[in-house]
């Protein structure tokens, strides 16, 4: 099966930055893919790259099969949602909606039309004659959403398509936006630094890091299979542990990941150390000890007794969730 | 820390005045807007109302003395045929000007608006203002050089092998003339070189404002360079454009140096106003005429508005 977009070897340089070095990719048709990383990662390059706004400076970026390396954005049957969600200010939220569909040249009853059937697919019925700026910021990205999507793409992008939004609206949307992708079976790639969303919500995520890919997998293969320190920091606040520490708890000596829901709190166990925080998190508490240098934090459950700060304690797990890695 | 006292002692004079303006927000607001409208609304709109009334006072054809009587005389004397020639000839300039700023001026400002940076702004700003820096009468008599049948117009264009073209153009009749210099063509030429600043500075801080993604969303989406020109960019930097062009058409409007210098010694209404209250001391024709381009005005105001260019402000 071809893959709905594929990066050969990209690069892309500004000046002496390799924003994106030397990137091989493969997504699939009707994938949710994620690419996280921090800022600065090569991640929203790798977006632009795909929707055309930056030309690679070496390799080659195919979209179901066609390379597109001379193809120009508007040329490309691939929509953007924007970070800032880029609507027009000047024209209504119909109008919006519909620009796609306009300079297409198609007539004006059909697409208003079609503009308000995605109106209603984004949840936002009779919100077409309101100019952007009065809606707020959760119905914003519900517009820019429906205009990315009235084109029918076949790769709809997402830039940090979250990221202004708060706690209590972004869980909503991503539920929204997976039962969306899954009904509308369109391919949807997009960018973010929270790894929570990205695991939530992901087919496959990528993990980036200084222009390149760290770790390319489903959610469960990335969060509990790092394959490198990067990508077991980066993913879900894991343990790292240096290969002196990873010995001394019965493992190779090689540098290893330890989740701190698979850490539990005992008098006696492999390692001993010394409480130096104690954070509350509601569900439970992440408990840092100092062994030997190295900070470890378990994740105890509620309702479970706590040491108190400055106290001994020594850590147990389970031998098989000590993760060794090769890098 | 602990005995640092909740209020902070007063450190003179200058403490007691902001925190006394801190108390009283309105005296603040008119004091800040005291001195703006003494002048605007005494000094400024005081002596606009004084030329109105002018402009409603007749003049005695045989003494020459002012009669300060209510007539509308005055401006019916506006539409004869030698007066009504000025005002159509000053419109169709400051309109032809003002179409020719905004051409020129839209790719330096767009330019400057999305690709300059550092150095390069700065060396927009400087090309942009320099002209300004150096007296405008300076600049006309330059141009008048410039522009002369001896001038490095006319050489430039006979050196190239254009001296064809060059005569071609002074052919026509209406725009061209004896020389460029003596010629509307020199007269339109000078007018856009003088206020081509006042157009690209608002267009640019308008373009400035439109963010990049905005375009790049109109791109992906599909448009076109055109369409995206059309439907996004433009409505988006006409308030920058309406902005540049009451200047320029104002400006144009309101001149009586350049005409006098270049071109054809052809009257526009700046002329007719500076020599019917100097040497013919006609004033209430004067007034008449200098209430010529404030209706212009206003009604290409309406228009604008009308057309929806304050909408994006």
């Amino acid at each position: 099966m071809t893959a709905a977009v594929e990066f050969q070897n990209v690069t892309r340089h500004f000046g002496n930055v390799r924003a994106v070095d030397g990137v091989n990719l493969a997504i699939a048709e009707g994938e949710f893919f994620a690419m996280l990383g921090p800022s600065g990662s090569g991640k929203t390059t790798c977006l632009r790259l795909i929707s055309g706004f930056e030309q690679p400076s070496g390799g080659a970026i195919s979209i179901f099969g066609q390379d597109v390396s001379n193809v120009p954005p508007n040329k490309r049957n691939v929509n953007t949602v924007f970070q800032d969600y880029a609507l027009f200010p000047h024209m209504t939220v119909r109008d919006n909606v519909a620009y796609g569909l306009m300079v297409k040249g198609i007539g004006k009853a059909e697409r208003l039309a079609k503009a308000e059937e995605m109106l209603g697919l984004v949840k936002l019925p009779g919100y077409g004659d309101r100019k952007p700026g009065q809606l707020s910021g959760g119905q914003r990205q519900r517009v820019a959403l429906a205009r990315a999507l009235v084109n029918e793409p076949r790769v709809l992008l997402l830039d940090e398509p979250l990221g202004a939004l708060d706690l209590k609206l972004r869980e909503a949307m991503q539920d929204e936006l997976k039962a969306l992708q899954k009904r509308l079976g369109i391919t949807f790639v997009f960018v973010t630094h929270d790894q929570h969303e990205a695991l939530s919500m992901a087919d496959r995520l990528a993990v980036f890091s200084d222009g390149k890919i760290a770790q390319i997998g489903t959610p469960e293969d990335v969060y509990a299979r790092p394959q490198s320190r990067f990508v077991a920091d980066f993913v879900g606040s894991s343990n790292v542990l240096p290969p002196g520490l990873t010995r001394a708890l019965g493992g190779p000596a090689k540098w290893a990941s330890l989740r701190p829901e698979a850490v539990r709190l005992s008098a006696e166990g492999q390692g001993r150390g010394r409480v130096t925080a104690i954070r509350y998190l509601g569900a439970g508490s992440r408990v840092v000890l100092d062994i030997g240098g190295t900070e470890v934090a378990a994740l105890v459950p509620a309702g479970q007794p706590l040491p108190g700060e400055g106290a001994e304690a020594a850590i147990a797990f389970d031998p098989t969730a000590l993760h060794v890695m090769e890098a | 820390m602990r005995d640092a006292p909740a209020i902070l002692p007063d450190r003179g004079l200058a403490d007691r005045i902001s925190a006394a303006l801190w108390r009283h927000p309105k005296a603040f607001l008119g004091l800040l807007l005291a001195l703006p409208l003494l002048w605007l609304g005494v000094v400024y709109l005081g002596s606009l109302a004084a030329l109105l009334l002018q402009s409603f006072y007749s003049i005695d054809e045989f003494s020459g003395v002012v009669k300060e009587e209510f007539t509308l005389k005055t401006y019916a004397e506006l539409f004869r045929a030698q007066n009504l020639d000025i005002i159509v000839r000053t419109l169709l300039m400051s309109a032809l000007v003002t179409l020719a700023c905004a051409v020129i001026a839209f790719p330096i400002a767009y330019f400057a608006a999305r690709y300059a940076k550092g150095r390069w702004k700065a060396l927009f700003y400087l090309g942009v203002m320099l002209p300004l820096w150096s007296s405008y009468l300076v600049k006309v008599y330059a141009w008048k050089l410039i522009l002369a049948k001896e001038g490095i117009v006319t050489w430039a264009a006979e050196g190239a092998g254009m001296g064809f073209f060059l005569d071609a153009v002074l052919a026509l009749p209406g725009v061209g003339g004896n020389s460029l210099s003596t010629s509307p063509m020199g007269t339109f030429i000078v007018f856009v070189y003088i206020w081509l600043p006042y157009m690209i500075l608002p267009m640019q801080a308008s373009l400035e404002r439109v963010p990049g993604s905005m375009l790049e969303a109109a791109a992906d989406l599909g448009a076109s360079g055109g369409q995206t020109f059309r439907t996004v960019i433009l409505p988006l930097a006409l308030p920058g454009v309406i902005a540049g062009s009451i200047f320029t058409f104002s400006l144009t409007l309101g001149d009586y140096i350049i005409p006098q210098i270049i071109g054809t010694s052809a009257r526009f209404i700046g002329l007719a106003v500076y020599q019917l209250q100097g040497t013919a001391g006609n004033i209430p024709l004067a007034a008449a005429f200098a209430v010529v381009p404030i209706i212009i005005m206003l009604i290409y105001l309406t228009i604008a508005k009308r057309m929806g260019a304050f909408d994006a402000l």
